[in-house]
C-alpha cells in the first residue's frame, strides 16, 4: 500500500509546503490534535507530521512541513502523483474540545498548520475563536484566510510590522488580556520559545493553557519513550499521553535540548543527501 | 541394553556437536548472524545422540508441544522434508525460534540426556531443518492451501503482527481460514524485527517466514494501529467472526531516578528499534540517526539487554558494561547470549542499580550514580532480593546509557476498548486455557497477557487461541 500525493502546493518556496494525500482510514479518523508517522522511501526514517486537516469524504488528510533537513527535503523534492511508502495513523490524543466560551488559538511559523485544525475543532462545538497568528513577516504568514473562514477575529504580528501588530504574539495576546476580553483557554502550536512564552505570559491570569509538544519521535506509538518530556514533574511520552500538555507544567529547557539530540547526525544526513541529489542530476 | 537404560545407568554421554561461529573478534565489528547452524554431517552425527525415549519429556519442555521424537526420527532416516513437515503442525516460525527459544529451560532442560551430560541440542536441529528446507526450495510443496469446508469462508483478524499474532494467522491459514493480520507498524514480526538483532536473527529469516504466510492466504496490512486507526468492534462489524489480540507489552519502564531524560539516556527499545527497524547501522544510506556509543553503560540482565550491549558494540562504542542488581546467577537472559557477549568483551558488574544520571552544562549524560547492592533472603519468585548496602555509591563514566529493565502494558488499545477486562498487573485478562477475553470471540496471547515473556510462550498463546478458534466455527 502507497499514499499518493494528490495536491502539492509550496505554501513559502523553498521553505514551506503542503501535502493532500490519500489515506482513507486516517481521513476516517484523524480528529483536530492528531498527528501521523511517515516514512518517504524504502529507506526513510519515520517522522512525525501533525494532521492540519482532514477530509473523510476524499479520503484525503493535509500535511504542511517546514524544509529544515534531509526527510523534509525529500518530501518537499515530491511532486504530485508520487507517493508516500508509509504513512501511519492517525496518532496521539485528540484534542479535548468542550463547549466553554473564548478560545484564543496562537499559532506560529508551521505550527499555525497544527493550530489550524484545533481551531477549527473548538470552532465546530460552538466555541468563539480568536486566532493570533505569527510570522518574521507577511509573506511568511500561513493560513490567516482559512481561519478567517470559522474566527470571528482573527489576528496578526510580524517580527518587521509588515502585516498587524510589529512585534511577537505574546504583546497580541497581552493586549487581548488587557481589553479584558474573557478568556477560557489558550491554545499555543509553534517553536519552543514561543510556547514557553505564552505559558509564562497567561500563567499569573491563571488561564487554562494548552501547547502541543513536538518531540523527536521513533514509533508514535508508545514503544520506545524518544518522545519523552517533563510535565508536571512527571515523565510522559509525548506520542500516547499527549501530544497536548498543560503549558505551565511543561519543562520546556528540556525539550529544547532533547530536540537538539542528534544535531550532528541531522547535518550529515542532509549532506548525505544533497550530494547525491547532485550526482543524480549530472 | 537400549541407550535409554544406558544413559540413566550414567554411561558416558557424548557431548553435542558444536555448531560454527563467526570469531568473536571478527563478529563484535559487524551485524552478521553470529551462529552459522549446522552443516548436514553435524546435524546427522547430533541426530544420533537422540536415544529416542519412549515417554519423551522434552515434548513437555516445548511451549507449542513439537512432536520433537518424531522430527528427529525422520532426520535419523535423512528424512528432511519428512521432519520438517512434522515441524510446521507445531510451529509457524521454526527458524525463528530454534534461534531464539531459551531452550535450557524448556525442551533441552526436560532432555532425558540432560541429567548426566549435554542434552541433545534440539533447538539447533529445529533451525537446521527450517533453513535447509527452505534454502532446498522445498517449502512450496507445504503451501498447497486447503479448501474451507464452510459455506462461507471463516474470517479472523489478527491484531499485532509479532509471534503471538503470526503463530495464530498460521495455524488458522493452514486450516483454509481467511486471516487478515493488522500490524501498527511498516514491517511485520514484532520483537524479531524492531527487537532482536540481525546478528542474533537475520531479518531474511523472518522475511521468509512471513512471505510462506502470505503463500497460504494470510493477508499483512501495516500502519494500521488498533485504538487508533480502527477499533475491535469495528472489526467485527465488518465480518470477522473472531479476533485474536496478540499486540504485546509495549511501553518500555524507566527507572525514575533523577537525570533520566538526559541526552543520551535511551530506553533499550529505542536504542534496538533505531538499530534493527531503523537500519540505523547503515546510516547515512539510511536516515534513521543511529543512537549514541561511546563509552556505554546498559542497565538489566535479560536478553534485551544483552541485544543492547552488543548492539553498542557493533556501533563502535569503546567500552560497554552491563550494570545488573543481583548476581550473574539470577540473571534471566538465555545462557548462550550472556556467553556470547562476554566472548565479545561486554564488561558485567553484578550487584549495583542506578540511582542517578549525572550530566553537564548541556545536559549530556556524564556519569551514572550506581548504589552497590547484596543479595538478601529469597522474594516470592524464589530469587533472592536485592538489598542496598548502606552508603555504598560509586560514579561510573559514561556517554551513553541504556535502560532494559522491563515493559508495561501500551495503553492505547486497552484505552479504546474499556470492554476488554484487565488483571491486576494490567494487563488483558484472558482464559488459561482457550485464551477468550471478557469480549466473546475476541482471543489474546503473548505478552499483552503475560507481560515480557519470551518468543516461543507468546507463539503458544497464539496456538493454542487458533485451536479454539477452529474447534468452534470449524467444528
Amino acid at each position: 500500500m502507497m499514499y499518493k500525493i494528490v495536491n502539492k502546493r509550496s505554501l513559502i518556496p523553498g521553505q514551506t509546503s503542503m501535502l493532500v494525500i490519500e489515506a482513507p482510514q486516517v481521513a476516517l479518523k484523524a480528529e483536530p490534535g492528531n498527528f501521523v508517522m511517515l516514512r518517504v522511501h524504502e529507506q526513510g526514517e519515520r517522522i512525525p507530521l501533525t494532521i492540519a486537516d482532514a477530509d473523510p469524504e476524499a479520503g484525503t488528510i493535509t500535511l504542511v512541513f517546514l524544509v529544515v533537513g534531509k526527510t523534509t527535503a525529500h518530501l518537499d523534492s515530491l511532486e504530485e502523483g508520487d507517493s508516500l511508502q508509509d504513512v501511519c495513523g492517525p496518532l496521539g490524543r485528540p484534542t479535548e474540545i468542550e463547549s466553554r466560551g473564548t478560545v484564543v488559538c496562537v499559532g506560529g511559523g508551521t505550527g499555525v498548520a497544527a493550530m489550524h485544525h484545533i481551531a477549527k475543532g473548538h470552532a465546530r462545538a460552538g466555541n468563539r475563536v480568536i486566532a493570533i497568528v505569527g510570522a518574521r513577516s507577511e509573506s511568511l504568514l500561513l493560513f490567516c484566510d482559512e481561519l478567517a473562514g470559522f474566527c470571528p477575529e482573527v489576528r496578526i504580528a510580524t517580527d518587521d510590522g509588515s502585516r498587524g501588530h510589529k512585534g511577537f504574539v505574546t504583546q497580541v495576546l497581552q493586549r487581548l488580556i488587557d481589553e479584558g476580553e474573557e478568556i477560557a483557554e489558550v491554545v499555543a502550536v509553534g517553536p519552543v520559545p514561543m510556547m514557553r512564552a505564552v505559558a509564562e505570559l497567561t500563567r499569573p491570569y491563571g488561564i487554562k493553557t494548552t501547547v502541543s509538544l513536538n518531540s523527536i519521535m521513533v514509533d508514535g506509538i508508545g514503544m520506545c519513550g524518544a518522545c519523552r518530556c517533563s510535565v508536571g514533574g512527571e515523565t510522559r511520552f509525548a506520542c500516547v499521553d499527549g501530544p497536548e500538555f498543560d503549558g505551565h507544567e511543561v519543562d520546556f529547557d528540556e525539550l529544547w535540548r532533547r530536540l537538539g539530540q542528534f544535531r550532528e547526525q541531522e547535518a550529515v544526513s542532509r549532506e548525505h543527501f544533497h550530494q547525491c541529489r547532485c550526482g543524480e542530476s549530472k | 541394553m537400549t541407550q535409554e537404560q544406558s544413559a540413566k545407568k550414567g554411561r558416558k554421554i557424548q557431548p553435542r556437536v558444536a555448531m560454527p561461529e563467526q570469531p568473536a573478534r571478527e563478529r563484535s565489528g559487524n551485524f552478521d548472524e553470529v551462529a552459522l547452524g549446522y552443516r548436514r554431517e553435524d546435524a546427522l552425527a547430533e541426530t544420533a545422540r537422540c536415544i529416542q525415549c519412549k515417554n519423551p519429556k522434552c515434548r513437555k519442555g516445548c511451549p507449542v508441544e513439537i512432536d520433537i521424537k518424531g522430527f528427529i526420527g525422520r532426520l535419523q532416516q535423512d528424512d528432511l522434508s519428512g521432519a520438517h513437515e512434522i515441524i510446521r503442525q507445531y510451529n509457524s516460525l521454526p527458524a525463528v525460534c530454534g534461534r531464539v527459544c531459551p531452550q535450557e529451560s524448556q525442551c533441552e532442560g526436560a532432555c532425558v540426556l540432560a541429567a548426566k551430560g549435554e542434552p541433545v541440542a534440539i533447538g539447533r536441529l529445529e533451525r537446521y531443518v527450517a533453513d535447509t528446507f527452505a534454502a532446498s526450495g522445498a517449502c512450496e510443496q507445504l503451501t498447497g492451501t486447503r479448501e474451507c469446508t464452510l459455506d462461507r469462508p471463516l474470517r479472523v483478524a489478527c491484531v499485532g503482527g509479532g509471534p503471538a499474532g503470526l503463530s495464530c494467522a498460521g495455524h488458522l491459514a493452514a486450516l483454509g481460514v481467511k486471516v487478515t493480520v493488522f500490524e501498527a507498524l511498516h514491517e511485520v514480526g514484532g520483537v524479531l524485527v524492531y527487537g532482536i538483532p540481525r546478528f542474533r536473527l537475520p531479518k531474511a529469516v523472518v522475511r521468509r517466514e512471513v512471505e510462506a504466510m502470505r503463500a497460504l492466504g494470510v493477508e499483512f496490512v501495516t500502519n494500521w494501529v488498533a485504538g487508533r486507526t480502527f477499533q475491535l468492534r469495528e472489526l467485527m462489524e465488518q465480518g470477522f467472526d473472531a479476533v485474536f489480540i496478540g499486540v504485546g507489552a509495549g511501553l518500555p519502564r524507566f527507572l525514575n531516578v533523577p537525570g533520566e531524560n538526559l541526552l543520551g539516556v535511551y530506553s533499550a527499545n529505542e536504542y534496538l528499534t533505531r538499530v534493527n527497524l531503523g537500519r540505523a547501522f547503515s546510516f547515512p544510506d539510511h536516515d534513521t540517526p543511529p543512537p549514541h556509543t561511546g563509552r556505554v553503560v546498559v542497565v538489566g540482565g535479560g536478553n534485551v539487554a544483552m541485544d543492547a550491549a552488543r548492539t553498542a558494540l557493533r556501533l563502535g562504542a569503546d567500552e560497554v558494561t552491563i550494570l545488573y542488581r543481583r548476581t550473574e546467577a539470577e540473571m534471566p537472559a538465555r545462557a548462550e547470549e550472556t556467553h556470547h557477549a562476554l566472548e565479545e568483551g561486554v564488561k558485567l558488574r553484578c550487584l549495583c542499580s542506578p540511582i542517578a544520571f549525572n550530566g553537564d552544562a548541556d545536559m549530556k549524560l556524564t556519569s551514572v550514580t550506581a548504589q552497590l547492592m547484596e543479595l538478601g533472603a529469597p522474594d516470592e519468585s524464589g530469587r533472592c532480593r536485592p538489598v542496598c548496602v548502606e552508603g555504598a555509591s560509586e560514579e561510573i563514566p559514561a556517554d551513553t546509557a541504556v535502560i532494559a529493565v522491563g515493559t508495561r502494558p501500551n495503553p492505547i488499545l486497552l484505552e479504546a476498548t474499556p470492554e476488554l477486562e484487565l488483571n491486576k498487573w494490567g494487563y488483558i485478562q484472558a482464559d488459561p486455557e482457550t485464551g477468550e477475553t471478557s469480549m466473546p470471540n475476541v482471543f489474546a496471547g503473548g505478552d499483552i497477557v503475560t507481560g515480557a515473556a519470551t518468543v516461543i510462550s507468546a507463539m503458544g498463546a497464539g496456538r493454542r487461541a487458533a485451536k479454539t478458534i477452529a474447534e468452534r466455527f470449524l467444528g
